[in-house]
């Protein structure tokens, strides 16, 4: 989900030329380029330019329709990312000698990745298919048996593979096999926990999803225009295109964008509302007091100055301002942990699915830290969470309908007969 | 935890001769070990076997000691097995070359450690710590916050983590600090996915922590004696010494026990009790429905002569079979596991902290197995069995103030309205 700019960027490359070698061999001048002055002389980066600015523009369109469709085909499409950066993940370390030898591991691979999409899909959005599957149709009380047992059906699943994968040990390849073993649990903590993180987000309203996602592309955006111009001092090792320069601008960009990106972006409630099951139609909803709109009086020099009386602030914007902090100081690590593993390994990119960019892996680096930070910073300070009542809850939604309209008479019975009795 | 018989042996080892050699090489001949021939024969090994005695006997009598002490001592053993067990694994794969360029990088490991520990054990306990502190006011607001803000904190220790990791690489290790700290990750979440699920079975009451752990202990020594006087017919190749005579035996064996065990120990209210809070004293408490005993007549199935003409089944004893069945069948490849683990890395033990057994990882490679399978169990299908209404509406009438339960019952209207309109 990345809203990469139209003008089409380096985003998070190092002095990398991609469009020279087709391989993903480690280009030997590599640590010898020198700051961004290449950028200006060399004619073919113009090329490169352009083949980035196409598919930047291909991406940006594409997410754009999706998001007018709604939150279950930007569920789709998260899926669809997954599943592109395990494959170019699965077969960055394979070693296709041995791996002839070994007939069904590709395929164990994948039973794990089914086994922990099916995991983490349930889990997170459990409120939303019980929601969806209410009625007593034979499929849905098969949905609703399936839900029930999530836990157990994964874990023999996940056992089953495990047995698998032992009963499978070759002599001679013990030690790539448990490589591949070790590499594949990485892979899929790495690729499920973000998604999973973005789409819990998806479904709490758009915002919180649209709002991260474009941060991280502006800051991207605006740290290669201010390296571009006044970039000298050179930020980290591992990637020796970036600036200090270049960083500080776009933080400052980046936190100055969150707050007026928040404002517009909060003005639709196809965006802010959550929702609650997998329809796909219209969303109405009460807007959440953080999307109202407080006025702020101006003081009187700076109203004489600028012609207006007041300003409007969503008390979101504030949160807004936290989000554009992280995006802009903390989600570039992950850029550097991707060029660090990159060089570590001598790849140049992590896959060549999108020309100009290089792998889905690439693009998303920098997303998948700031994803998780943001649903987190949604759980812990933006949904007001009441402990006690919050676990009470949990157990309530475990029991079955016509347990909770139970208890739901039974309580009301009990707090009527406390309010007369205080009365 | 461990309860290894008194004639203590070979839970999930190969053929090696644990005695013989203090390094952690593998033996050369250890492939040509044919069956249980050798353990008849070999003087030396009783000399082994009487080390594994003593060890086992010590283990035993650590471990009965803080059962009978309490959840909380328990837990505090399982966290000190948790620590050794990352200690053995995190220095098993470092190599002592690099790590002298690296000062900090072993302290890394620590940080994740106690992040980890913090995350996991603060979302296990959550429930218990703040009903611990209920009466006092202060602590009660510091608790709830701590709370509240629990992912936030541990997510900036891992983040700071992170930003150390990528700080600190250096050029030409990069590949040896990627594959660390990949490593550092698969050992914690292997260590404190199976502890934080031993933790939870405990203060669900000892008794789905203790039946799980006998078991294995209980397949071990049984498919050892077996292996020992029926073995023929190797089970697999990765472990040689183990035969099929032996595992089925086991199955057997493990099955019937559990169904003995979970009656004798289904008694004590002091195993099957969960527990609320963290105090350590005595509990009392309603057994729940699968602890009381129900009688089975057995008169039209059995001829006049047979003594008992009844016979009394707590209903836990039907899920203590498929415990049983999970123990015999499907936890034997935790050892397999580590079996091909120590054969593709060619080391023979994970450690020596126990003289006659290794390294501590050694002796819960089943365990590991089979507490994440008694919780997911126990979570599955015992829980739901003992959740009611009326639990749920003592549990609002006590524990909340007015408005909170207030805010539930608007709260749960919200959630009936949603579900009657899909």
């Amino acid at each position: 989900m990345n809203m990469d700019h139209t003008i089409g960027v380096p985003l998070i490359s190092t002095g990398r030329i991609r469009h020279r070698r087709r391989s993903n061999e480690f280009p030997p001048e590599f640590s010898k380029s020198n700051g961004s002055q290449f950028l200006i002389n060399d004619q073919n980066k113009y090329r490169s330019m352009w083949i980035r600015a196409y598919s930047s523009m291909w991406m940006l369109g594409v997410v754009s329709v999706v998001i007018y469709l709604g939150h279950l085909y930007m569920w789709g499409m998260v899926v669809v990312i997954q599943i592109f950066m395990a494959s170019e993940l699965f077969n960055l370390l394979r070693r296709a000698r041995e791996d002839k030898h070994l007939p069904g591991f590709r395929l164990l691979k994948w039973h794990f990745f089914f086994t922990g999409m099916l995991f983490v899909y349930c889990r997170i959005l459990n409120q939303q298919l019980v929601n969806t599957v209410t009625s007593d149709k034979f499929f849905n009380r098969l949905v609703s048996g399936l839900l029930k047992y999530q836990m157990v059906i994964c874990y023999f699943l996940y056992i089953a593979g495990f047995m698998w994968f032992i009963l499978t040990l070759t002599k001679k390849m013990c030690k790539y096999q448990f490589g591949q073993y070790a590499w594949t649990h990485m892979i899929l903590i790495v690729v499920f926990t973000q998604s999973a993180f973005t789409v819990a987000n998806i479904f709490e309203g758009m915002f919180w999803c649209l709002l991260p996602a474009s941060l991280i592309a502006i800051n991207d955006v605006a740290a290669y225009f201010f390296g571009f111009f006044f970039g000298r001092t050179p930020l980290i090792k591992l990637s020796p295109k970036k600036t200090w320069e270049g960083f500080i601008g776009a933080s400052v960009a980046t936190a100055i964008s969150a707050f007026i990106f928040a404002n517009i972006l909060g003005r639709f409630q196809w965006l802010t509302c959550p929702r609650k099951d997998l329809s796909t139609g219209w969303l109405q909803c009460d807007p959440d007091p953080l999307f109202k709109p407080e006025y702020f009086s101006l003081p009187d020099w700076l109203s004489q100055w600028i012609h207006w009386k007041e300003v409007s602030v969503l008390p979101v914007q504030w949160h807004a301002l936290c989000l554009g902090l992280f995006a802009s100081i903390i989600a570039p690590f992950g850029g550097f942990f991707a060029s660090g593993f990159k060089r570590a390994f001598k790849i140049k990119d992590f896959g060549a699915s999108i020309p100009g960019h290089g792998g889905f892996t690439d693009r998303m680096d920098c997303q998948m830290v700031m994803s998780v930070f943001a649903y987190i910073y949604h759980q812990s300070f933006v949904v007001p969470q009441d402990y006690s009542v919050e676990m009470i809850l949990d157990q309530i939604r475990s029991l079955s309908l016509e347990e909770q309209q139970a208890l739901f008479m039974k309580l009301g019975q009990v707090l009527k007969g406390r309010q007369f009795g205080q009365s | 935890m461990q309860k290894d018989g008194n004639t203590g042996n070979s839970s999930t080892p190969t053929g090696r001769v644990r005695h013989r050699r203090r390094s952690t090489e593998v033996l050369p001949d250890i492939s040509k070990a044919n069956g249980g021939h050798l353990l008849v024969d070999d003087r030396n090994k009783y000399r082994s076997m009487w080390i594994r005695a003593y060890s086992s006997i010590w283990m035993i009598g650590g471990f009965v000691f803080a059962i009978y002490m309490g959840h909380l001592y328990i837990t505090a053993m399982v966290v000190v097995i948790q620590i050794f067990m990352a200690k053995e694994l995190f220095n098993l794969l470092r190599k002592t070359h690099e790590d002298s360029h690296l000062p900090g990088f072993r302290l890394l490991n620590w940080h994740f450690f106690f992040t980890a520990m913090l995350f996991v054990y603060g979302r296990i306990l959550s429930q218990r710590l703040f009903n611990t502190v209920t009466s006092d006011k202060v602590l009660y607001k510091l608790v709830n916050s701590l709370i509240k803000y629990h992912m936030v904190i541990c997510y900036s220790l891992y983040i700071s983590g992170f930003m150390w990791f990528i700080l600190s690489l250096k050029k030409k290790m990069y590949k040896y600090q990627f594959g660390q700290y990949a490593w550092t990750h698969m050992i914690l979440i292997v260590v404190f996915t199976q502890s934080s699920f031993t933790v939870a079975n405990i203060f669900e009451g000892i008794f789905w922590f203790l039946l799980p752990a006998t078991l294995i202990a209980i397949n071990d020594i049984a498919a050892y004696f077996f292996g020992f006087f029926f073995g023929r017919t190797p089970l697999i190749k990765l472990s040689p010494k183990k035969t099929w005579e032996g595992f089925i035996g086991a199955s057997v064996t493990t099955i019937i026990s559990a169904f003995v065990l979970a009656n004798i120990m289904g008694r004590f209210q002091w195993l099957t009790c969960p527990r609320k809070d963290l105090s350590t004293g005595w509990l009392h408490c309603d057994p729940g429905p699968l602890f009381k005993r129900e009688t089975f007549s057995l008169t039209e199935w059995v001829p006049q002569w047979f003594p008992w003409k009844e016979v009394s089944i707590l209903p836990v004893q039907w899920h203590a079979l498929c415990l049983g069945l999970f123990a015999s069948i499907i936890a034997p490849f935790g050892g397999f596991f580590a079996s091909g683990f120590k054969r593709a890395f060619k080391i023979k033990d994970f450690g020596d902290s126990i003289p006659g057994h290794g390294g501590i990882t050694d002796r819960m490679d089943c365990q590991m197995v089979m507490a994440v399978f008694a919780y997911i169990y126990h979570q599955s299908f015992v829980v739901p069995q003992s959740v009611s209404v009326e639990m749920i509406l003592d549990q609002i009438l006590m524990n909340l103030t007015l408005e909170e339960q207030q805010a539930i019952y608007t709260k749960l209207g919200q959630i009936l309205k949603d579900r009657l309109m899909g």
